[in-house]
């Protein structure tokens, strides 16, 4: 007997299924094993995964690592009142997540890997990268490694997209990334080949 | 052998013997019912007054607010919505599902006056310390923001109520079951309301586990680590939009069988589905921690993807035997003629119906497809914290939940409040409105979130930042559009809340006369049609219909919705692909 939503089975209600339901069941399960199977295919063969190396730090300590790393291989120039640093390829990149700004301003090189670290001195973050839409959560007292090579290059801005007080809109910084083979700048980057990864 | 059993009984019972029908409706399951679809009317509009004016100023030729006022509203908005309106809503649900559907009385109604009134007690709690901007930290609060103690525990007095009605719901389930107030198993809409009761469970669970500490944190009492915080917060923030899927799928079968009597295809299948649902949902909290430092990949694989995705097969069943439900009901009425001769003559002017089709159809294609898209680890990395985030929760939790919670609102507000709806007319429209303008809303804020524009964001022309951005063009369009799709659902929620509220305080009484001629123009006509008490009792042998069965045109449809899904999917992989190389 037919029955709506609103009515009790009587007895057994484990029946056999209808070839119209079992076509649709079979064509959902492959597509949802498919959906699966992308993820680690792309962490064999893609290259974007947001795996980095991730680790426990206190805000202090990696407060700490921002600033050698402003004093290891800061241009000496400022922008907005915020120091520019040059990191040679390869080298490991700190930015500072705080309220309201993001710290430094990074000159990277096009074609480049570098390891960019993110934490927060204070609360949530969120580091959002204009023009490319790409995203990761900033989290005080964690520190995220991941490894990037720009391979476009061009001025680029932070905003910081994850709530953070009410001068959250305020949180912009910048990236500028220089194209491969143009004379780079003042820094000391002898060992770098960098250009064709 | 073919007497209705218990469940449509004792709702045909109901309608017929209003309004003194003690008898079939529990008095108290009655009061509960109203008592908790009123709280969740008034959170409703308290949430719909703040969208408004977050719309406004997210609408950057307009720009409403000032940025404290932004975030605050932005705040009142997410807990009102979110949490107050939807969960009141499920408690009157689960009365519903329980009591009325089961023909029984509700135990210990006591302890659901005393849940109610937690309820309300922390919600006026959490009011109060967001309307005097003690507690300006969003929806999320993420640790270290810290709100007002009194936040917190607000969340958790209302939590406490919460789970208090789930456990009268399952009381009453055992109660039902040896009062014998029905014979058989329950019926599958009330299998949608235990689901939803189950992760109810659970979320709250995990609410308390969250809060209890953040509570003791912010007098100073103890440490909470912001990615802990996260992690357990999401268990709550994610899973109670859950309990709004299994919730909307129960009310899909109700208004499907209330509206034009759509059959259940195959109870295995359906409960099966519920089934996928209790298992797997809850993992997909994992959704907000894809591009966060404290997880690792196969961690977030796993759960991301609900164990190789059973949840959104379970989706994806529903998706299909509730059309197939409503093709085959039509079909075996003799609506026969082509692939969709039933759709064109489906019952378009019942609210119910109009609302069923709507939350279906934008719930599949714009909110399931953009979710299972974003919630895939990679492509995560070009959609968290933009505007593609909540353009797809809107399109489930409001183009879908809150969709179906209205659409059955105009069926309870007779069956339930024994009232005629008033302005019928425009609740005819009602649903039309509401979609239409979430539709476009959730459409052109996707299409927005795409040039990387972050949500929960006060000013997107970055006035006073230390450095200058300026967006497409096409950007402040997509926003404008936004702003108008927004305004559009929000003139339909409007006449929801005058609709139900006019109804319920000063509508018309049914009256002993349930003849069509008596209620047509001023209630859903499945009510007078009641297709769902006149379905055949022969069984037509389904295997003469074919391969495609009873549902040749529901099959047509879900092909499309698989096509949409792959399109989108792999468009999604090959935008990424365009990114720098990260790993």
């Amino acid at each position: 007997m037919y029955k709506t939503g609103l009515t009790a089975p009587q007895g057994v209600w484990w029946k056999p299924v209808h070839k119209s339901e079992k076509i649709w069941f079979t064509i959902s399960f492959v597509w949802c094993l498919i959906l699966f199977a992308m993820m680690p295919l792309w962490h064999l063969r893609g290259g974007q995964n947001p795996t980095g190396i991730r680790a426990r730090v206190e805000p202090s300590a990696y407060l700490a690592r921002v600033t050698q790393f402003i004093g290891d291989y800061g241009t000496g120039e400022f922008e907005s009142g915020i120091p520019v640093v040059a990191p040679p390829p390869g080298a490991e990149v700190y930015l500072l997540a705080s309220q309201y700004q993001w710290m430094p301003v990074l000159k990277l090189q096009q074609g480049a890997e570098y390891t960019l670290h993110l934490s927060s001195l204070d609360v949530n973050h969120g580091f959002n990268l204009y023009p490319f839409n790409v995203n990761f959560q900033v989290v005080p007292g964690y520190d995220y490694g991941l490894r990037v090579t720009p391979t476009e290059a061009g001025d680029y801005r932070i905003v910081c997209n994850e709530f953070c007080g009410v001068g959250h809109h305020l949180m912009v910084g910048k990236v500028l990334v220089e194209p491969a083979g143009a004379a780079s700048t003042d820094t000391s980057s002898e060992s770098a080949p960098g250009g064709d990864r | 052998m073919s007497a209705p059993t218990s469940a449509s009984a004792a709702l045909a019972g109901l309608f017929r013997t209003c309004p003194t029908t003690g008898l079939k409706v529990h008095k108290d399951a009655d009061a509960l019912i109203k008592a908790n679809a009123v709280a969740a009317t008034v959170a409703l509009l308290i949430g719909g007054i703040a969208a408004i004016l977050v719309l406004l100023t997210r609408w950057q030729t307009v720009h409403l607010l000032s940025d404290e006022q932004f975030y605050r509203w932005l705040t009142i908005h997410g807990m009102n919505m979110l949490i107050f309106f939807i969960i009141f809503f499920e408690m009157a649900i689960l009365y519903f599902a329980s009591a009325v559907l089961l023909n029984c009385r509700v135990p210990a109604p006591k302890v659901g006056w005393v849940a109610f009134g937690l309820m309300v007690f922390g919600a006026l709690m959490v009011e109060w310390t967001m309307f005097t901007g003690r507690a300006d930290v969003l929806f999320t609060s993420y640790v270290p923001l810290r709100a007002h103690p009194l936040f917190y525990l607000g969340v958790i007095l209302f939590a406490v109520g919460a789970i208090l009605v789930t456990v009268i719901f399952f009381a009453t389930l055992v109660v039902a079951k040896r009062e014998e107030t029905y014979t058989g198993s329950v019926p599958l809409v009330t299998f949608g309301g235990i689901t939803a009761a189950i992760i109810a469970a659970i979320t709250l669970g995990h609410g308390a586990a969250i809060y209890i500490p953040t509570f003791f944190w912010s007098m100073g009492m103890m440490n909470v680590d912001p990615q802990v915080y996260r992690l357990v917060w999401w268990g709550l923030g994610h899973s109670s939009q859950q309990i709004n899927v299994a919730a909307m799928v129960a009310i899909w079968y109700l208004l499907g069988a209330l509206t034009v009597g759509a059959v259940v295809v195959n109870e295995k299948i359906s409960r099966t589905a519920f089934v996928l649902y209790i298992t797997f949902i809850s993992m997909a909290s994992a959704h907000h921690l894809l591009v966060d430092p404290g997880f690792g990949p196969s961690w977030k694989i796993v759960n991301t993807s609900y164990f190789m995705y059973m949840a959104v097969l379970a989706s994806m069943l529903h998706g299909f035997t509730v059309p197939a439900g409503v093709e085959m009901g039509m079909r075996l009425r003799g609506h026969t003629s082509g692939l969709f001769g039933w759709l064109r003559r489906a019952p378009w002017n019942d609210p119910g119906f109009s609302s069923l089709v709507l939350s279906v159809v934008v719930f599949g294609f714009v909110g399931g497809i953009t979710g299972v898209t974003f919630g895939t680890e990679q492509i995560n990395m070009v959609a968290h914290n933009t505007l593609r985030i909540p353009g797809h929760f809107h399109a489930t939790v409001v183009s879908g939940t809150a969709m179906a919670f209205m659409g059955v609102t105009y069926y309870v507000i007779p069956l339930i409040f024994r009232k005629k709806v008033a302005f019928y007319s425009l609740a005819r429209i009602q649903p039309y409105i509401f979609a239409g303008g979430m539709l476009i809303f959730s459409l052109s804020m996707t299409f927005a979130g795409t040039f990387g524009v972050p949500r929960r964001h006060y000013d997107i022309t970055f006035a006073g930042a230390p450095f200058s951005l300026e967006y497409s063009p096409a950007v402040n369009l997509m926003m404008a559009i936004t702003a108008l799709g927004g305004l559009i659902a929000a003139a339909g929620g409007g006449i929801y809340i005058l609709v139900t509220v006019w109804s319920v305080f000063f509508g018309k009484p049914l009256g002993d006369d349930h003849s069509e001629a008596a209620l047509a123009g001023h209630v859903p006509p499945g009510l007078y049609k009641k297709p769902f008490l006149e379905l055949p009792t022969e069984e037509t042998e389904l295997e003469e219909h074919g391969v495609l069965g009873m549902m040749p045109g529901t099959m047509i449809l879900v092909m499309i919705f698989m096509v949409a899904f792959v399109v989108y999917y792999f468009a999604n992989w090959k935008l990424l692909s365009a990114m720098w190389q990260i790993g």
